[in-house]
Order: structure tokens, then sequence, then C-alpha cells
């Protein structure tokens, strides 16, 4: 098992070794422009493009310049130009917004995706079952640009609930953190809601005809318990590996709309308004930063899922 | 004579199928005493394993029609509260299937796979006390190292251990009555004969009761005592082990007889067949359904023969053949 996390988190800084090889390409080898001069962003003057050249080492080899990439990302040396800011430092102050945001929103749509699947696959047939398919429909269909203005509209400045925007850092006041995020999570959720449902839901009703399951049943266990420790068990697998990914995409990247729709100044909407500046250091910080996030989850998932599946736990000891 | 452990009588189970009503097992009823072998043979789609998993209500399908009396015990199991049957399953009538490769959950080690079984019936039993019990259950059955491989995982096993694992499940708390279905079937032969010489021991050293699924004729003469031949969902002949396999009474069963192979005859040329295929339930032949396949069907065959004893020297041999006996000595 040790051997196995191991080796996955070895792999995962090849994979991040790939991803920065992949964003060095595209922002500095690729681009028809100089480089120096898309770094400075609009309306920047000659003495700065030049300064950047020099800073950049943009006349070095291409393996030179990719090293003094680097050396500015780890070493948090990453900074935007106009005016100069330094991008870790931005990152970093706006990263507990996102999280926040990201890790409830994740939280609701486990719970609430799960339980759905759950109840809808051992009721399968049901009316429950067919309420919660239409739920889970509505979910996927609905996109978050419609959700979350329905959602203000109604419960924020007709109802008066919630506070329409913003953000309140927990360490300030934790009701405040509360009531300004539980709209923002409920939107980042539902579609996931719906499609882990679903999918927990078809595993399940597989998992069900599985022959271990009527070997559960044979043996007495009462149908809770079959449900639980055999069916339910069993149908997370795959789950773990779903979560892994979308937990990791959230966080770096798609909490970006969520975030410009209710005005969260988290590092997605860091970065939509970095793009929508021309300002490149930011965006290459954070992307580089998302893929850090969608890798380690990926690579948690991977591991999580040998630890509940002893089939996958390739590299253990030989069996005598 | 005692009473009989297991009284099956004038079972049906009818599935209702897009094409119609489809009847899986009609009118099968027999009986099972204590520390009995019985084997019920046929093949696919005779009916046999829907009767052996409806016994304690384990049919897969919900919406199954199912009528007649199933008694454990003189205990009416068909019909019975869920909680009734739960107990039952495991405690008292212990299940070993098909194919032990997907039997086991795979995610859990044998042997909180068996205590588990044990805490189901048990709920005061620790945990250590319910894995000393697998290693005592594993050692039982032959599992070389029982100490150590009780903490395995199902893939670490081959196929014949884990029947075997399969079989000390079953044997955790001492059940009455074992329902093997198919136990061998996915198995190697030589491993075949391992896992029935473990069954003939547990019956003649435990007297344990067990009822025999299987479509292979090879596997009853190893352990059954009696044997009932089933047929499109009928039970077509029924007896002592001795009396079907020397005075076979059903065309069927000759059929079945003729394609094994024998170690005490000459090896045939070409290994006999069943011409034909078995008939769809959905659309049964009137009378006796083996009719289109029988190369001895007559004037009476449109009617469906009742399972009597039709010999007068033995009484327990039941077929439902419309041919004489005399006839029948002839044509064998």
């Amino acid at each position: 098992m040790a051997r196995f996390a191991a080796r996955r988190l070895i792999g995962l800084v090849a994979v991040l070794f790939a991803v920065s090889v992949l964003l060095f390409v595209v922002f500095t080898v690729l681009p028809a422009q100089n480089p120096a001069q898309q770094l400075a962003g609009k309306n920047s003057t000659p003495q700065l493009v030049a300064s950047i050249e020099e800073e950049w080492g943009f006349n070095d080899s291409v393996p030179e310049q990719y090293a003094t990439m680097m050396g500015k990302v780890l070493t948090g040396g990453l900074v935007s130009y106009r005016p100069r800011v330094n991008v870790l430092e931005q990152i970093v102050e706006r990263a507990p917004a996102t999280l926040s945001l990201s890790i409830g929103a994740a939280a609701i749509w486990l719970v609430l995706g799960l339980a759905l699947g759950y109840l809808s696959a051992v009721h399968a047939g049901s009316w429950l079952d067919r309420l919660l398919t239409g739920v889970a429909i509505a979910g996927v269909s609905i996109p978050v640009f419609l959700i979350a203005p329905v959602l203000l509209y109604l419960l924020s400045y007709k109802a008066g609930i919630f506070p329409s925007a913003g953000y309140e850092p927990l360490t300030g006041n934790p009701w405040q953190w509360l009531t300004h995020l539980i709209l923002p999570w409920f939107t980042l959720a539902f579609l996931m809601i719906g499609i882990y449902g679903r999918v927990l839901r078809s595993n399940m009703l597989d998992v069900m005809n599985e022959d271990y399951v009527r070997t559960a049943r044979a043996k007495g266990l009462s149908e809770r318990r079959v449900m639980t420790r055999h069916v339910l068990r069993n149908s997370l697998i795959p789950i773990v590996t779903l979560f892994g990914l979308d937990f990791g995409a959230t966080i770096g990247g798609t909490a970006i709309i969520t975030e410009s729709l209710y005005s969260i100044d988290g590092v997605g909407n860091y970065a939509a308004q970095a793009t929508a500046n021309f300002e490149l250091p930011p965006v290459m910080g954070v992307a580089l930063y998302g893929a850090f996030f969608v890798v380690l989850f990926n690579a948690l998932a991977d591991i999580a899922y040998a630890y509940l599946d002893p089939r996958v736990r390739l590299g253990e000891a030989p069996r005598s | 004579m005692s009473a009989p452990l297991l009284e099956v009588s004038g079972l049906r189970v009818a599935f209702a199928t897009e094409a119609g009503l489809l009847q899986a097992v009609d009118g099968v009823g027999f009986e099972l005493r204590a520390g009995e072998v019985l084997a019920i043979v046929g093949e696919s789609g005779s009916g046999k394993s829907v009767t052996a998993q409806t016994l304690l209500g384990l049919g897969r399908s919900p919406g199954a029609r199912i009528e007649g009396s199933v008694r454990l015990g003189g205990e009416e199991l068909l019909g019975a509260p869920e909680e009734t049957l739960r107990r039952v399953r495991g405690e008292r009538v212990a299940m070993v299937f098909q194919n032990p490769m997907t039997s086991f959950n795979p995610v859990y080690r044998l042997g909180s796979q068996v205590a588990e079984a044990i805490r189901a019936h048990r709920p005061g039993t620790s945990k250590a006390a319910g894995r000393a019990r697998a290693v005592e259950l594993f050692e039982a059955v032959g599992i070389p190292d029982p100490e150590r491989r009780v903490d395995a995982y199902p893939h670490e096993f081959s196929g014949g251990m884990r029947q075997r694992a399969m079989i000390a499940m079953a044997l955790a708390l001492e059940p009455e009555l074992l329902i093997a279905d198919e136990p061998t079937t996915a198995l190697d032969v030589t491993v075949q004969a391992q896992i029935l010489d473990l069954l003939a021991r547990l019956n003649r050293e435990r007297g344990l009761a067990t009822l025999l699924i299987t479509h292979d004729f090879g596997v009853v003469a190893e352990v059954a005592d009696r044997v009932a031949v089933m047929y499109a969902g009928r039970v077509v002949e029924e007896g002592t082990l001795d009396q079907v396999f020397y005075e076979p009474q059903h065309p069927y069963t000759w059929g079945l007889l003729g394609s094994t192979i024998r170690l005490d005859r000459e090896r045939p040329r070409r290994l006999a067949q069943i011409s034909g295929a078995p008939p769809s339930l959905l659309a049964l032949p009137e009378g006796c359904a083996f009719r289109p396949r029988c190369p001895h069907a007559f004037g009476e065959c449109p009617q469906v023969p009742e399972l009597r004893a039709r010999l007068t020297d033995s009484p327990g041999h039941r077929d439902r053949c419309w041919l004489a006996p005399e006839r029948k000595r002839e044509l064998r």
C-alpha cells in the first residue's frame, strides 16, 4: 500500500513537470508576438518590455528560458507588471475564498448526491426514484449562469434571506461567512448532485446483481446490512475516482464562473480579471496552481481507490 | 422413519416476461431427510437453480409468482416474513453457489466474510472470536495454513480454494441443510473431485443433509443418495441413486446417462447426445414436455403423465413416462 502511494506520488511529479512544459510552450514559445510584450500587458512602455526580456532571459536558449520561468514559479518570484504585484501572494490571499467555496460545495454535492443515489437505487422504480431522477436531470440540464441569477433574484433580492454577493473570511465572522457562501455552494453543487446521484444509482443497481450480494443475503444478513456493507461499499469505489477529478477541477478552475457570478474575490476571479486585462503572469500562475490541484486530487483518488479495492494494490508483496 | 427435514410440494415459479408468463418451475415436489444427499439433475433452463433459490427466498426477480409449499422441519418458508427467512438463511440452511470467483465480495478479507455470517446470527460474537472460528473452519475444509489464509482477499485464492472457503462459510453456524447449486461447475475436473470428496465427507462426518443441484451425472454418482431428474420445470424421474442409474425409467434420463462418459463401460466412438434443444418455457408442447425430442413418443404422450411409481417392485422410484416398464426394458 505504501509502495503504491509512493509510486503514485512520483507519477504526480512527472505529470506536473509535463504540464509545466506544456504551459511554457503555450505561453512563451508558440506565440508569434514577443513574449516579453505579452507579459508586460497592454499599454506597456518599451523600457518595461526590455527589462522583462532581460529578466526572463528571452534571448537565451529555450531550455534556459524554461529554467528561468520555473525558477520564478517555484520561488514565488512570478510578478505581474502593471502594477508590479507578486502573483503568488495574490493567489495565497485569495485561496481561502476559493477553498471555502470548493470544499463546502463538494461536501454538499457528496452528501446530497450520494443520499439521492442511494435512495433511488434502494427504491428503484418507486415514485421516490422517479422524483429524484427528475431532480437529477434538472441539475444536469440547468446551467450555472442561469441558476445563480435566479437564486440571487428570489432568495436575496426578493426574499432578502441571503446577502447578494461578496465573501466574508471565516476568521472574521463565521456566520457571515456561512450566509455569504450558501447560495454559491448550492450553485456550484447543483449540477454535481445530479451527476453523483445518477452515477451512484446505476453503480448500485449493477452491484445488486453481483453474485456476492446474493451470497450476503444467503448468509442471513439484514437487508440494510447487505445494502450498506456490500452494495453501497462496492458502488462507492468508482465514485472516489470521479470525485478526485471533479474536486481538483473545481478548485483549479470550475469555481471561476461561480466566483464571478457572486463577486467572490477568489483565485478564479483573479484569473478572470487578469485575462480580461491581458495580464499573462497571473494566468500562468493560476494555470499551474490549477494543474497542481487537479493532478494532486487525482493521485489522492488513486491512492484511496487502492485502499478501497484490494485488487488494485499492485506492487504489493506477491501472494504466496 | 423420521419426518423429512425439507418437504417441497407443488412448487411453481413463474416470471412475467414481455413475451408472456414463463413457468420456470411447474409443480416440483421432493423430500429430503436429515443426513441425506439429494441431487437435482437437469440441463440449463430445467428450473433446478430457480427451485434451489426459491427455497430460501433468494430469487432475483421481484415479480416472480411463487406457489406451493416449502417446509423446513415442519415450518412453512414460502411467504414467510423476511425476518423469519433471514434467521433460517445461514443458520439452518446454508448455500454454496456455482461461481466461487464471483461469490465473495472482492473488497473484504475472506475470514471477515466468514465472521460476518457468524455475527449476523450471534450478534455478541467478538471480531477475534469470529476470526478464530474462521480459522477452524478453513482447517476443517482443508485449506492449508488457515491461520494466515483467513486474512487473504478472495483474489488471492484459486477457484478450488475459494470454493472450499465458500463451503467453510456455509458451515459456520452448523446448518442442518446445505444447498449446493452447481458447486463444481466452474472448477477443473481434478478440483471438482476434491470438492465432491469434501461434500461427501461433510455429509458422512457431520450428517449434513445436502441438496445438490447439478447438470452432471458424474457428480451425482459421486455423492448422491437419491436423484431427481428435472426437465422443463418438472421432475420427470425420481429414485435412489441405484434405481435411477441402473434402471432409468424416463427416456430423458436415458439420454442424460447416455451422454456421460463412463469408465465402467466401453468408450463410445462418438458420445451420444439428445437430439434437438430443450423447449421454450413460453411455448411448452402439450402433454409430456420431452415428447418432441423423444424417439419413443406414441399415442398417450400428448397428455401430461403424472409422477408416480410405475414399477411394482420399487415403490420409491417414480417417473413421468407413459411407456410400459416392460417396453422400456426392451428399448433401453
